[in-house]
């Protein structure tokens, strides 16, 4: 397997009145053709490391790696002008919540042709075609009616469908999903995430899918990191989930209820300052 | 099920928005028992949060009936309702006022009520919650979640109320924080004696928390099981049976 | 916890009384308005108008009203010996003037904040938590009041009651406040659903203890900060009323009636007009620092 992304030794810091403070702390993976998740909680630097990989670091923060390499481009070094050619055509990222995302003064199509860059290869009325049928492909059952629809006029569910619509019309080699259903109902996550597995399977797409819920990414996954307090504390495979080593990753597991019934009260997690060591 | 704490006749709630009419909630029945703990399940806009704010007035009640030990209840609600009803909200980030400090927020409803020894009670409401009296003068913003949603279930009880109505209390909190919060409600009930109404979207959260529960979609009932039905997913309809898929985690498409 | 310094104990995350919280959070405020050298400049040239205003008896040299001989200390140039701005057509020090003019200037922008920004408040908030027919009553009201142009609407309330410093400031503070229960409304909108306000009505709080305890104080900061910026605003208007002589009447040494005075003699005698110019943009100038620097600090919407 070839690597499309190798990340070595990411570090995101933030200014603060305190002095700097590191977010990520020396991130190592690499991402193949695959599904890769990374799991932690809030404060645990899972969104901060997939931001910076896109080189979308929010101010004042500072991204910096030993290596960051995306399909033989060295990131690190890239021009505004080569950040624009990959953004959107080769790696995309779709965010927790689509209306944070989408432009509510555009229409879906109009902004799918936009992500197209339409006139530049190909005509309106085929830059079209691909829009309807990318809408068709993530299960949007009337595209056209959607097509010429504003944002606040679809359901959640059908916003972030148009959303990852948008983010994958361009065909990227990388996707990195943040907590792309969370804010969805879980008839509607079910659906979303089989678009997302088809896009892995048949286009091979690398994608990295960001999530709190950890066995939402074992059950989807083909490989979890699990992060705590910037560190990349396990890696493994997510079938093989129950038998990982990290008290921290066994904790997280067991403190989830369970449907069958289970210990009561529920397990908590001791928090070991050597883990952020 | 012993006495009947709260019960819920044929309730209907709609709103009026423009010329829109919105059946939120459409004729959903259910009882509570004294000290048990029960649960609605629902995906979002299927009306199990407007239950919940229609009970303690935050929502107007356009049909049926809603009866607190036997009574029923008017609007506006009496000054005693809110001793023997409580809330926590499903957010503690947007529950809490942001320019109060811990002690403001649970001296209010003491001040309001007139209660005596309010420092004591602050000092125990604190404690109970499993807060040392080091929070006791913080802003919420010198709080974490877990921190926050503590201090809501302690406003919640500082004025000892005998019926807790839980709207998704811990689904804004990383499932390591979920298990302390939830671990301290069941606690606090056992302890107290307390009566539940528990809203959430999390199938494994009730099932975890409550003795019975009704499935709702779509503003109406769906199905009413117990724990023990759920736990050996003996659901009667397809619904509920889709909801107890799809919490297991992603499956593959098998067609 | 004797050894801990002042600072630490302000900044505390473990405050162990009310006192301690409430310092703490006002020392954390002030730590950032002073970072931002702009607003401090802003919040010294406000300290320095009270200052003056306050002790302007001492500071000042001679009698503001009246003047001295009228043969040789008539326009006596700025930097004249004992008269550091000059005299003016009547031989009066003008250092003197503006000096005791701080203190009409001080009394319009008090008086006008102490009656709109309550008014305003008032009127905002509750027309925003009621809403239904309180709030279009309350906001058709604040309409009309907003439809009046300010200058016009205080010339028309000066000729019914009569010129005079004090029905000049009456007249700007009820032009004054609409602008103020909008803000405060737009605020009251934004919070009245929200979950902190609807757990106050779960505890049988009343609309009154809501609106008071709850709401009013989210909506202080972003109406002070308003009323601050508007402050420039009002001294300008008190000072065209002056200088329109329907304002402060002769001989208070009010800002705008000295440059109505000075107009006369501007090509050969500059000083007289523009000295008092200088003192109004000063001090206008000043209050917009001060309440952009408060904006940065209090608002958390402008809060990167």
């Amino acid at each position: 397997m070839t690597a499309l992304l190798t990340v070595e030794d990411l570090r995101v810091t933030f200014p603060t009145r305190q002095g700097p403070s590191e977010v990520v702390r020396g991130v190592t993976f690499t991402l193949g053709r695959e599904r890769l998740g990374i799991v932690g909680e809030s404060g645990s630097g899972k969104s901060q490391t997939g931001r910076a990989i896109l080189g979308l670091t929010p101010p004042p923060g500072k991204a910096t790696a030993r290596v960051l390499d995306f399909d033989g481009i060295d990131l690190r070094a890239a021009s505004p002008a080569t950040w624009r050619s990959l953004r959107g055509a080769r790696m995309s990222m779709v965010m927790q919540d689509p209306k944070f995302s989408l432009n509510p003064v555009m229409t879906i199509g109009k902004q799918l042709m936009e992500a197209l860059k339409f006139g530049a290869t190909q005509s309106r009325s085929e830059a079209k075609a691909r829009a309807i049928a990318m809408l068709e492909a993530v299960q949007i059952r009337d595209p056209e009616r959607v097509f010429r629809a504003y944002p606040h006029e679809l359901s959640g569910g059908m916003g972030q469908r148009a959303m990852i619509a948008m983010m994958l019309v361009t065909e990227p080699d990388l996707l990195i999903a943040d907590e792309p259903t969370s804010a969805l109902d879980v008839t509607v996550q079910v659906e979303v995430l089989r678009i997302l597995d088809r896009l892995v399977a048949e286009r091979g797409m690398g994608l990295i899918f960001i999530s709190h819920d950890l066995r939402l990414v074992s059950s989807f996954c083909d490989r979890v990191l699990v992060m705590y307090a910037g560190r990349v504390v396990e890696e493994l495979k997510a079938s093989e989930l129950k038998q990982a080593q990290h008290p921290y990753t066994r904790g997280l597991m067991n403190c989830l209820p369970q449907i069958e019934g289970g210990q009561r009260p529920l397990p908590t997690l001791e928090r070991d300052a050597a883990w952020a060591k | 099920m012993g006495q009947v704490m709260l019960s819920v006749e044929a309730l209907g709630v709609t709103f009026r928005r423009g010329g829109d009419t919105v059946r939120a909630v459409r004729g959903v029945s259910f009882d509570v028992g004294r000290g048990e703990s029960f649960g609605i399940v629902g995906e979002s806009g299927s009306g199990k949060s407007t239950v919940l704010r229609a009970i303690c007035g935050l929502a107007p009640t356009t049909a049926g009936a809603i009866r607190l030990g036997g009574q029923v209840l008017e609007t506006p609600r009496p000054a005693d309702f809110y001793r023997r009803v409580q809330m926590v909200f499903q957010d503690p980030y947007a529950s809490l006022h942001p320019r109060h400090t811990v002690d403001k927020v649970l001296s209010e409803p003491l001040a309001i009520h007139g209660f005596p020894d309010r420092e004591a009670r602050i000092e125990r409401a604190l404690a109970d919650v499993g807060l040392g009296p080091d929070f006791r003068f913080r802003y919420p913003h010198q709080l974490s979640g877990g921190q926050r949603q503590r201090v809501a279930v302690a406003r919640a009880l500082i004025l000892e109320p005998e019926v807790l109505l839980l709207d998704e209390p811990t689904s804004a909190l990383d499932a390591s924080i979920q298990a302390e919060v939830l671990n301290l409600l069941d606690r606090l009930r056992a302890e107290r004696g307390l009566t539940y109404l528990m809203v959430s979207h999390d199938l494994a959260v009730v099932a975890h928390m409550c003795e019975r529960l009704v499935v709702m979609q779509h503003g109406a009932a769906v199905e009413e099981l117990t724990r023990a039905a759920l736990a050996s997913h003996r659901a009667e309809t397809d619904y509920t049976r889709m909801l107890l898929a799809a919490s297991a985690g992603y499956t593959p498409a098998t067609t | 916890m004797t050894t801990l310094s002042r600072r630490e104990w302000l900044l505390s995350d473990q405050p162990q009384s009310r006192r301690q919280a409430r310092l703490g959070q006002v020392y954390r405020t002030w730590l950032s308005f002073r970072s931002n050298w702009l607003a401090m400049v802003g919040l010294g040239i406000v300290l320095l108008l009270i200052l003056v205003a306050v002790f302007a008896n001492v500071i000042a040299p001679y009698d503001p009203v009246v003047g001295g001989d009228l043969r040789t200390e008539r326009f006596l140039p700025p930097l004249s010996q004992g008269h550091l701005f000059g005299t003016d057509d009547l031989a009066r020090d003008i250092f003197s003037r503006i000096v005791h003019g701080s203190r009409l200037t001080l009394m319009v922008v008090v008086l006008v904040a102490v009656i709109a920004t309550p008014i305003g408040l008032l009127v905002g908030t509750t027309s925003g938590y009621f809403g239904g027919w309180v709030d279009t009553v309350l906001m058709r009201v604040t309409d009309i009041f907003l439809a009046f142009p300010r200058l016009i609407l205080a010339l028309a309330f000066v000729a019914a009651l009569g010129p005079g410093i004090e029905n000049a400031i009456i007249a700007i503070a009820i032009t004054s406040w609409p602008p103020y229960a909008r803000l405060a409304r737009a605020e009251t909108l934004t919070i009245r659903d929200s979950d902190y306000i609807n757990a106050a009505r779960l505890q049988g709080a009343s609309s009154a203890r809501i609106l008071w305890g709850h709401v009013t104080p989210l909506c202080l900061s972003s109406v002070i900060i308003r009323v601050t910026l508007d402050m420039a605003g009002i001294i300008l208007t008190a000072a065209g009323l002056g200088f329109l002589g329907l304002g402060a009447q002769p001989p208070q040494p009010e800002w705008g009636a000295m440059i109505a005075s000075g107009r006369r003699f501007l090509i050969d005698q500059w000083w007289v007009a523009t000295v008092p110019g200088v003192a109004i943009f000063v001090v206008s100038l000043g209050f917009n620092l001060l309440g952009d620097g408060l904006r940065d600090v209090l608002d958390p919407k402008a809060r990167k």
